[in-house]
């Protein structure tokens, strides 16, 4: 991905002289790239034109080395001012114009140096260490008084994404979300990806962990066994959810049943609505899910898929969970602490079956990881969608039957 | 009457080198050139008729001979050279004394921004070309251009022996070119082609190119250019010109020739 760019200006006579033609060939001939914004072309031959060329490159050292080619043809890098640092007033308060950040990838000058802000995500603020000449994102309830702030919008840029270099449905503005398209070819190209982050992920690559984030529909619907091979095969190595979905997923194993009804025959079973809430007590009271795949209480399902494979689970708890569940993060502040922590290493991200999840993992994620929302709602894909990436691809359809495509395609015989 | 501005070659030689002609090992034959510099300055006068205007040379200025480096006039607008070498950086304070003591009104670059006057900007009336690359920085030109309201073409040089546009590049009063190609890059030979029609561009040969053929003064049909250049004597011949050649090899020791030696003020 395209990380380094650079600002020019060229003016004067740079069209029939062919000066303008002359730079811009010389960035494609070494390797960069180029946006060129505010073309201004004189209306009288006398007149001069002038345009702003964002030069972009792969590295720093080619970035250099094209800035060096073609800053004698004219082109001068636009003069930028050092990013404004405010110190927060207090713990938890961001100083007044504080930047909002948006999940794109984000530098800020700081001493005269673009410096890359750390763990991009959007809606929170900017925190620079100008001695070691750092910078990272910070939520506002983790501000700390004293920190320097970045406020107003001078010395701060944002990269666009780059089109990513792979041709399947990532790569073309697939984000609009509807009902009517087939989902066939869409969800080859994910079990492609897949396939291919797992190879990456045993060869210890960085950014070759898949997170799916679900909610329990997961269950009910009839994706439980998809998605437990899916992690069995290592195909899947995070898990955020709440309490439900492992909660129907564990009750299901003890009592066949997924919120009461019976997971096979499709039947109400008398007294079936008590089965999650006794699963849970159960856990409970062996202390941990952990312990109870350990002990053999819990011997399949998703659950114990995790615990076999070694996934990490994040449980966020929300208001009227049952129990819940040991290890279900009931504060919501650390919940998304627990969440933001794990997101490092994600290359690519399934979002199924959770309005709450869903929306809150998207906020979590920089623009640069691909995601893909499956809902039975139109409305989550699209208001994930609209955050503005294209590498976000939504799919508005049943869990069980989006999961169990997947895992088809990735060899599950069911 | 055209007038040009000139310096006599009293202490001319070659003291450093700053470009690839440039030898200190080839010493000028003094008395040779101060008998080449006088039979230009007669040919001029005389077979051209044009009227001189001669500045003080100035002992350890070797180059303040070359009058067309001083600086960029037009009407009473003078724009000095910034040169890019310190060692002809000392001729500016007297280029500017004998614009200010003649009247100009004078424009002065910024400090650091390379511009050698008349020898990187030359054009027809209603273009101007400037040649950067070697001696000019190209951010001079769209300053240039709005002092004098004029469009400046901007050609990149790309061959250090012809290191000003006026070694490579001869606008000719009729609208015709005297140039040599290679001296530029493909965009700017394609440039100079969408600008100038074929007929009216005049290749001269490499040969000839490197004796400066291109290093001549055009006023009106009569065109001074150095000996020795009977193929671009014949391309001027056969569009309507006068050629008058003049030997100026010991000039051509330091990397200049007729153009070089003059400066048009009008």
């Amino acid at each position: 991905m395209m990380q380094d760019q650079e600002t020019v200006i060229l003016q004067g006579h740079i069209i029939d002289s062919l000066i303008l033609a002359k730079v811009l060939d010389t960035i494609l001939m070494m390797g960069g790239t180029f946006d060129l914004q505010d073309v201004q072309i004189g209306k009288m031959r006398e007149e001069p034109s002038r345009t702003r060329i964002i030069v972009q490159a792969s590295s720093a050292k080619l970035l250099s080395e094209i800035l060096h080619a073609i800053q004698p043809h004219g082109a001068s890098v636009e003069s930028e001012r050092d990013c404004r640092l405010t110190a927060a007033p207090a713990d938890g308060i961001f100083p007044d114009e504080f930047y909002a950040t948006t999940h794109l990838s984000t530098q800020v000058r700081v001493l005269d140096q673009w410096v890359e802000v750390e763990g991009i995500e959007m809606d929170v603020g900017i925190c620079v260490d100008p001695v070691r000449l750092t910078a990272r994102t910070v939520p506002m309830g983790q501000v700390k008084r004293g920190d320097l702030i970045v406020t107003g919008r001078e010395g701060v840029r944002v990269i666009p994404l780059q089109r990513p270099r792979d041709r399947d449905v990532f790569s073309f503005m697939e984000s609009q979300v509807s009902a009517e398209r087939p989902h066939g070819h869409i969800i080859g190209d994910i079990a492609k990806r897949l396939m291919q982050l797992r190879t990456e992920f045993r060869e210890g690559k960085v950014g070759s962990k898949v997170l799916l984030a679900g909610g329990p529909a997961i269950v009910h619907a009839g994706g439980r066994e998809a998605l437990t091979w899916l992690i069995e095969e290592e195909f899947i190595h995070i898990l955020f959810c709440g309490n439900a979905l492992p909660a129907h997923d564990m009750e299901v194993d003890l009592y066949g049943t997924s919120l009461g009804y019976g997971h096979v025959a499709g039947r109400v079973v008398p007294h079936g609505h008590e089965h999650h809430l006794r699963t849970i007590n159960r856990i409970r009271a062996i202390g941990s899910i952990e312990a109870a795949v350990r002990s053999g209480v819990i011997k399949t399902g998703i659950m114990a898929a995790c615990v076999r494979r070694g996934a990490l689970v994040i449980m966020a708890g929300t208001i009227r969970d049952d129990g819940p569940l040991p290890g279900v993060i009931t504060d919501s502040v650390e919940a998304q602490d627990a969440m933001r922590a794990a997101i490092p290493g994600i290359g690519l991200a399934l979002l199924v079956a959770s309005t709450l999840h869903a929306v809150a993992t998207g906020n979590l994620l920089p623009a640069t990881i691909p995601s893909v929302c499956v809902d039975v709602n139109p409305a989550v894909p699209t208001k994930l969608a609209d955050r503005g990436s294209f590498q976000a691809v939504g799919l508005v359809m049943d869990a069980a039957s989006f999961l169990c495509e997947l895992a088809r395609g990735l060899g599950w015989k069911s | 009457m055209s007038r040009l501005l000139v310096c006599s070659p009293d202490y001319f030689g070659i003291e450093y080198e700053i470009n690839p002609w440039m030898r200190r090992s080839n010493a000028v034959n003094s008395d040779q050139a101060v008998r080449q510099w006088h039979n230009l300055m007669r040919v001029l006068e005389q077979e051209v008729g044009v009227r001189l205007e001669r500045m003080q040379p100035i002992p350890g200025l070797p180059d303040l001979v070359f009058t067309a480096n001083a600086g960029v006039v037009r009407g009473r607008k003078a724009v000095l050279s910034r040169f890019r070498y310190a060692e002809r950086q000392k001729e500016e304070v007297y280029f500017e004394d004998w614009f200010r003591t003649h009247g100009y009104d004078i424009f002065t670059l910024e400090e650091g921004l390379a511009f050698e006057g008349a020898g990187d900007l030359l054009g027809f009336p209603d273009e101007w070309f400037g040649g950067y690359g070697q001696r000019s920085d190209i951010r001079a030109f769209p300053i240039l251009s709005e002092w004098f309201t004029q469009e400046v073409l901007p050609l990149d040089l790309i061959d250090s022996r012809f290191y000003h546009l006026d070694t490579c590049f001869c606008p000719l009063s009729g609208g015709d070119l005297l140039y040599y190609p290679t001296a530029f890059d493909r965009y700017g030979q394609a440039a100079i082609a969408e600008r100038i029609a074929p007929e009216q561009r005049l290749a001269v040969p490499e040969d000839e190119a490197l004796k400066f053929a291109c290093n001549a003064v055009c006023v009106g049909k009569q065109v001074v250019l150095p000996a020795g250049c009977p193929r671009t004597e014949q391309l001027l011949d056969a569009r309507g010109y006068c050629p008058h050649p003049v030997p100026l090899d010991e000039f051509m020791k330091s990397g200049g020739s007729a153009k070089c030696l003059t400066l048009a003020l009008d």
